[in-house]
Order: structure tokens, then sequence, then C-alpha cells
């Protein structure tokens, strides 16, 4: 056999609660060779991750391998009997899974995970597997490689939890590891360490690798060849090279195009009317002091405008206060000094005590539809509420304007009588926006509206916003932590950092940042260059200060 | 995409699926329902007339379950007395699962102090024992329906309130009541529109649970003496007043028994077999 491993027409079905047989995987062949590294690509849905699954011969609970074969280093996986593939397991194939934070035992010290599979394999003694798990953390460019497997999973950051758990799946010596989007829940500054740290580690030892992946630039800096899949079904192979710049299926460009949105079309120029602004805003949580702030300030006097028609992007890493800034100024989370002044009026600070017209102008937007709508509820009556609650529309109307409202969200009209648990999230995420058109903005808060949302469905997203725009005229302040989606759709960004606002900048010159903390953000952003990772140089005072590393 | 019918498990009907067990219960509730609407017009004979010449007679042709220890009909008064059993069980399941859920939505949506006194207040009621409770009452007012009523209700506030806080309370997290709150709803609506729905199905298996303590209290209180005055009788006063027929295994005890035991069990199967919805995408 020349290939480590080959995969030929698998087949996976899944039995849903009524009792029907779907198949979610459709007769997949892929090969991977020695000390390759494959990239798995496609949108939530597509079978990704079941496949991957697959190569350990575990199908997930409710999913049956059907057919097909799976090779994986002369064994047919498919075929083995379960104590069999235990065998192989962390031996012969390894898993790093997408959030090493709920996969790691908040009881015990990260020394004695990180050489359990040593134990139950019997494969060295312990002495030995201690060393040997010490060799991994320098070659993972773990901080204080000989003393951080005596700490507890808690004690160390998401950034380096992930390369741990790297070293696990790396310490029984495995031909092939499995890599479960390990670094989607991570910030791009510590998505960096981890890759290049993944990357090194691969390439010295020769093993070969699955990534799972939704995001095209980070495939692009760690693999070999990539495998686009949807629907359950292989859409092209190709190297890496060859899928960036000449993908044949439309699938591909599809992708290919989601990532490079369209320039925004210049506003008009900031006129004088400024919509909101605020003054010195501080807010947190935590027990009050004498001075009035609270104890951990999330929001440290921020300061910002935005004017009639035009968007505020604010960018930061998670934790940076970002949200805790939207929940503010929609009066959620009052704060706790400073003036928030909307439309020429002073607002009051908690939502209870503003007006009707003044909490009905405003709107906010969340990250999560799942929970944003009540699941409870069919989408007519949760587009219908505001409009009877701000605009007292009888049955009538609310029903027309019910179907103006889909239509401004490119829903069809037939989606009005579903439950939110019957849509998919793109649907989700459309009814959320137009629950708050509904009532008739001025400014809509949108948090981190497309972090949960697939590349392809953000970018669309993000197309519909700006046509909205265009013909409500609304604005927008637009919280992400992704550079690349608020550049499509702002007029300004403004960068957080530690609950303060570092820097505000227009797109065009984002590559001119002047402050260090919004460069290391800015440059962290991957690109969809396969050299970019090798090439990238970063300044290491700039890292140690900023880097959670 | 492609799919094929698989063997079904369950019926399915309107969109629900159902099984065997919860049907058969839900027909002996019913049952039980209908005898208790009707049992007046169904009954052989009147409740207290002594029809038998013996005590604790057998069951034989016209008193088809024996007569009890006066020789009056027992199928008559076993009839009369589902009806204040599933009665006054019903009326003070009604009043305690109604306010307490209330009670607790109101709790779990505002907060603070209001939250903290009712929540103190309803702990304190729920450490009084239960049977304890109503001896006290019982013995203090004397006993008449209403009574019985109000204070099988009282009883069983606290568990319905802290149960419906609890669903009450993951659910006032989510987002969606952010968005309802900062959009200016009252609490009203809060606790109406967006979070009842959403814990209608476990509230209304706590309300069949909640049923069968009821009916075993009641049965108990009655049992003791101080339920139902007689010449009425509910299941409960049944088997106490027909307990010294139990050396002669006169049906006049077991038959009442059987009755409490077949109505909480159809209950407890119910609850634990209600229709589920078929959730399905594609479907």
């Amino acid at each position: 056999m020349s290939n480590l491993v080959e995969v030929r027409n698998l087949r996976i079905e899944a039995t849903t609660d009524a009792g029907r047989v779907v198949d979610i995987i459709k007769g997949v062949s892929l090969d991977i060779a020695d000390g390759e590294i494959i990239a798995l690509i496609g949108e939530s849905g597509s079978g990704k991750t079941t496949v991957a699954l697959s190569l350990m011969g575990h199908a997930r609970p409710g999913c049956r391998i059907t057919g097909g074969a799976i090779n994986v280093n002369g064994k047919d996986m498919a075929a083995l009997s379960e104590k069999e593939r235990a065998k192989l397991r962390g031996t012969d194939i390894a898993y790093v899974p997408q959030s090493a934070a709920a996969s790691f035992n908040p009881a015990s010290t990260i020394m004695e995970q990180v050489i359990e599979v040593t134990r139950i394999h019997k494969l060295m003694p312990p002495e030995q597997a201690r060393k040997r798990a010490v060799e991994l953390f320098r070659a993972l460019s773990l901080p204080d490689p000989d003393g951080i497997g005596a700490r507890y999973p808690h004690q160390v950051s998401g950034g380096q939890l992930q390369r741990l758990s790297a070293a696990m799946a790396l310490i029984g010596d495995p031909k092939l590891v499995i890599f479960d989007e390990p670094t989607t829940a991570l910030d791009v500054t510590t998505q960096i360490d981890v890759l290049k740290a993944f990357k090194s580690v691969m390439r010295a030892g020769g093993i070969a690798g699955v990534y799972v992946s939704h995001d095209l630039a980070v495939v692009a800096q760690i693999a070999d060849r990539i495998v686009v899949l949807k629907g359950g079904e292989v859409q092209e192979t190709g190297t890496t090279a060859q899928i960036l710049s000449g993908a044949q299926h439309p699938y591909t460009r599809e992708l290919l195009a989601a990532f490079e949105p369209k320039p925004r079309q210049a506003q008009a120029e900031a006129s004088a009317n400024q919509l909101l602004r605020i003054d010195n805003v501080t807010a947190g949580y935590g027990a009050v002091r004498e001075d009035g702030l609270p104890l951990i300030r999330a929001v440290n006097s921020v300061s910002l405008v935005v004017e009639k028609g035009r968007n505020l992007g604010v960018i930061g890493e998670s934790g940076c206060g970002k949200s805790t800034l939207a929940r503010v100024i929609a009066g959620i989370h009052p704060a706790a000094a400073g003036d928030i002044v909307f439309d020429g009026k002073e607002l009051q600070r908690a939502a209870g005590n503003r007006s009707q017209d003044q909490l009905r102008e405003m709107q906010i937007v969340f990250q999560y539809a799942d929970t944003a709508l009540n699941p409870a509820k069919p989408v007519e009556d949760i587009i219908a509420r505001p409009l009877a609650f701000y605009h007292r529309l009888d049955r009538q109307a609310r029903s027309k304007r019910v179907d103006e409202l889909l239509d401004m969200v490119r829903l069809p009209k037939t989606l009005r009588y579903r439950h939110p648990s019957e849509l998919s999230g793109g649907q989700k995420q459309r009814v959320n926006f137009a629950r708050a058109l509904a009532a008739n903005p001025k400014l809509i808060i949108c948090d981190e509206i497309t972090s949960a949302l697939d590349t392809v469905v953000a970018s669309a997203v993000i197309e519909l916003l700006k046509e909205l725009q265009r013909e409500l005229g609304l604005s927008y302040i637009f919280i992400s932590h992704d550079l690349s989606v608020v550049e499509a759709i702002c007029d300004d960004i403004m960068v957080m950092y530690n609950g303060e606002r570092v820097e505000q900048i227009t797109p065009d010159k984002v590559n001119a940042a002047t402050h260090p903390y919004s460069k290391l953000l800015f440059s962290s952003v991957p690109k969809l260059d396969p050299t970019w990772l090798d090439g990238l140089v970063r300044d290491p005072e700039l890292v140690s200060q900023y880097g959670h590393r | 995409m492609t799919m094929t019918r698989a063997a079904a498990s369950g019926r399915s009907f309107l969109g629900h699926s159902y099984n065997l067990v919860g049907v058969i219960a839900s027909l002996v509730i019913l049952a039980w329902t209908l005898i208790a609407i009707f049992a007046p017009y169904i009954i052989p004979h009147s409740i207290g007339d002594i029809v038998d010449d013996d005590y604790f007679g057998p069951m034989r042709q016209g008193l088809w379950l024996g007569s009890d220890y006066l020789g009056r009909d027992m199928l008559s008064r076993v009839l009369m007395g589902a009806r204040y059993t599933v009665g006054i069980s019903l009326a003070a399941v009604a009043i305690s699962c109604f306010s307490g859920v209330v009670l607790g939505m109101i709790a779990a949506v505002t907060g603070g102090w209001l939250d903290t006194c009712l929540s103190r207040f309803l702990d304190a009621m729920n450490s009084i024992p239960s049977k304890l409770f109503g001896l006290v009452v019982v013995a203090a007012v004397g006993s008449s329906i209403p009574v019985l009523i109000l204070t099988l209700a009282v009883i069983y506030i606290p568990g319905a309130y802290r149960f419906a806080r609890a669903l009450a309370v993951n659910i006032n997290t989510m987002d969606f009541m952010t968005v309802a709150r900062v959009r200016g709803e009252s609490t009203i609506y809060l606790i109406g529109s967006e979070i009842l729905p959403n814990i209608i199905r476990p509230v209304l298996a706590d309300f069949g649970l909640r049923f069968v303590f009821i009916v075993l209290l009641l049965s108990g209180l009655s049992f003791l003496g101080l339920g139902l005055q007689p010449p009425l009788a509910d299941w409960g006063a049944l088997v106490r007043e027909n307990i010294g027929g139990l050396p002669f295994a006169a049906p006049a005890v077991i038959v009442p028994s059987l009755a409490i035991a077949s109505l909480t069990i159809s209950v407890n199967l119910l609850i634990d077999n209600l229709p589920k919805k078929i959730r399905d995408r594609d479907a």
C-alpha cells in the first residue's frame, strides 16, 4: 500500500427522531500519504468532522458507518472490532479536539493527562514518558516546559491548552493526527502561535495530519492538500496552491469569494450630524467602590462618536470589553460613569429609564441567533411583536409588514410559520435582524452577528446589511473580532484592548496603524497565501507585551 | 436528501408520536373523570342506603363490589368517591400550580429583594411537614370541602414555586429575554409570552406529579378521619371505614385501594409518556 490512509467510497448514515434514515456521507474517497497534511474544509453540516472521526473508526451516537473501506496504516478501521480500534487510537491515530478546555479533566494535573496514553497502551515507563512530554512541550514552544506539566488545566491559557492537547496526541508517536477545528475558538493573536507550533512539530516528526476547519486562510498556512466537502460529498481536491489560485468547483469559488468581501463604496463624507456620542463611559462588574466605580472595569473611560449614515466598527480580542460596551450603549448593563448622547438628547444609563421612542430608535442584535429567538414562537410572532409594541399596528397591517420585512432580509414568506429550530443558522440571524428592523431604528448595534456563521453565509449577511443601509439610512455599530468583516462594512474602526480605546482609524489605513497593539492585531489576521505564516515576522517585544501566550 | 422510512417505534398523529402505555393511562384517567362527572346519574343505590343484610358482603349480582361495614353498596360509594377524590385534588392542584408557577416566574424575572423574600418565605413553608400542617389546620377550623382544597393547595405551592422558578431562571438568561427587556416590555408580557411557552411542558408534567401527591395526601388525611365527613366519603375514607374488613378479605377494603392505585399510577405513566413532538427539519 502506497498511502498511509486510503478511504474508498465511505458511506455514513444517521437516524433522525422520526426514525428516518439520512445519508450524511455519500461515498467519500480520499488518500493521505505519509507525512502529508490534508485539510477538510466546508460549511457546517458538510460532514467534515464526521469524515475525520471515521478515520478512527468512530461514528457519533445515532450515526453508522454503512459502507466503504477506511484503510489506515494497512488496517480497515471500519471492519475492526471496537477493542482492536481502541488499541490503535493514541498509538497509530490521535485526535485534537476543538475545545481543549472542555476535554481536559480539571481535577488532575496536565502532566498526568498528557502521559495517560503511554500508561493505557503500556508504551514506556512513566519516567521516560515525562521526559518525552517535556520535549514535546519545548517543541510546541510552550512557556516553562519543565514546570507547566505540574499545573492544572485552569492555570494555563486557552492557546496553551490547545497546544497541550496536541502534546497529548503526539506522545504515543502516532502516524496520523486529526485536528478538529483546533484554533476556531482562539483569538487571532493566539491562533498564530498555535498554528506555528503545530506546523513545526508535524514537519519535524514527519507525521501525517487531517486538519478540519471552515477557515480557508488558516488551512492555507498548514495544509499540503485541501479537500472541499459539501453535503457529504467531495467537491474538489487539490494542492493548496491549486485550490487557492485555480479553484474549479463553484462552491470552492464561492468560498474564496466570501473571503475577500467587496470593498465598501465610500459613504458621504462625515456629516456634522452626530447620531450617538458617548463620553468617558466606564462600566464593569463586581462591588461598587467608594468612588462609585465597580471593582473590575470592563470598559474604562471610552469615548466614541457615530455619525448619521456611517458605521463604526469595534474590534478587539475576547475579554477586551467590546461586548460590554455594546450592552452599556443599549442600557442593558448601565454605565457607572460617563454620558451617552443619542440624537441630540442625553440618554439615561439604564434601559428601564429610557423612553419607548429612545428604546425603539436603538436596537441591538446578538451573536447567537439560537438564544436570541424564542424557540417557542413562530417567526411571524417574533417579528410582529415590535410592530404591535412600538407602532400599535393592527393584525392586518402587522401581517403585511412582516411580509415586507421578510422580503427585506431575503427570506421566503413561507418561513413565517416556522419555529426558529426549523431554520438554518443564517436564516435565524436574518430573522434576528428583521426583528430589529421592525422597530424602524436609527442605530443598530451588531454584537458579533457573523461570528457563529460560516464564511459564505456571513458574507451574504454582510452584503445584506450594506444593502439595507443604502435603502433605509441606518447606522451600525459593528462589534467583531474579525478584521475582514469590520473592514467590509465600516467607515471607522475603533480598536479596543483591555477595556480601553487604543486607536481609531479608517479601513484604508489599517496597514498604517500607529498603536503597537493595533499593529500586532492587524498583522495577525491570516492571509490567503500559503507562505504567509512562514514569512511572518513579529516584533517579539510586542508579542510578549500584548499576546496572551 | 435520500430517505427511507424506518420501522416506526411509536405511532404518530398530528405531528406527535405517542406510545401504547400513554394511551392506556390516558384512557384510565378519562374513565375516572367521566365517572366523577356523571356519578350521581349512574350509581345503582344512594350512598347512604343500607341495602345488604350482612356487612362486608361479597361480590354478587346486584352488589357488584360487595357491601361495606354497614351493608351499603360499595360500587355506588366508590363511584361517588371518585367525585370527591378527583374533584378536590384537581381543584387543589390547579390552585397550587397556578399560584406557584406565576409566583416562580415573577420571582425569576424580577429578581432582587422580591425574589429573596418570596423564596425564603416559601422555603419556610416547605419546611413544615405536610401531614402535620393538614392535621393542625383541620383541627383548628374543622373539615369541609373548601378548607380541604385550600389546605392541600397551600401545602403544595412551595414545591410548584421552586420548580417553576428554577426553569424560569434558565430561560431568563437567554438573549431573547434581554431583547424583550430592552424593548421595554412589561413583566406580565415577559412571563406570559416569553417564559411560559418555554416551560409549559415540564410544568404540565409537574402538574400531573403534584396531582398524584395530592390524591395520596387527601387519601391519607381521610384515612386519619380528617378528610371528608360521613356519609360522604372519598377513596381514602372508604379504605379507613372498611379497614375492619381486612381479616375477612372483604372487597370493601381492596376496591377503593385499587381505585387510588389505578388513578395515581395512570397519571404517573401518562406524564412519563406524553406525546412527543416530532422534530425533523425535512419531515
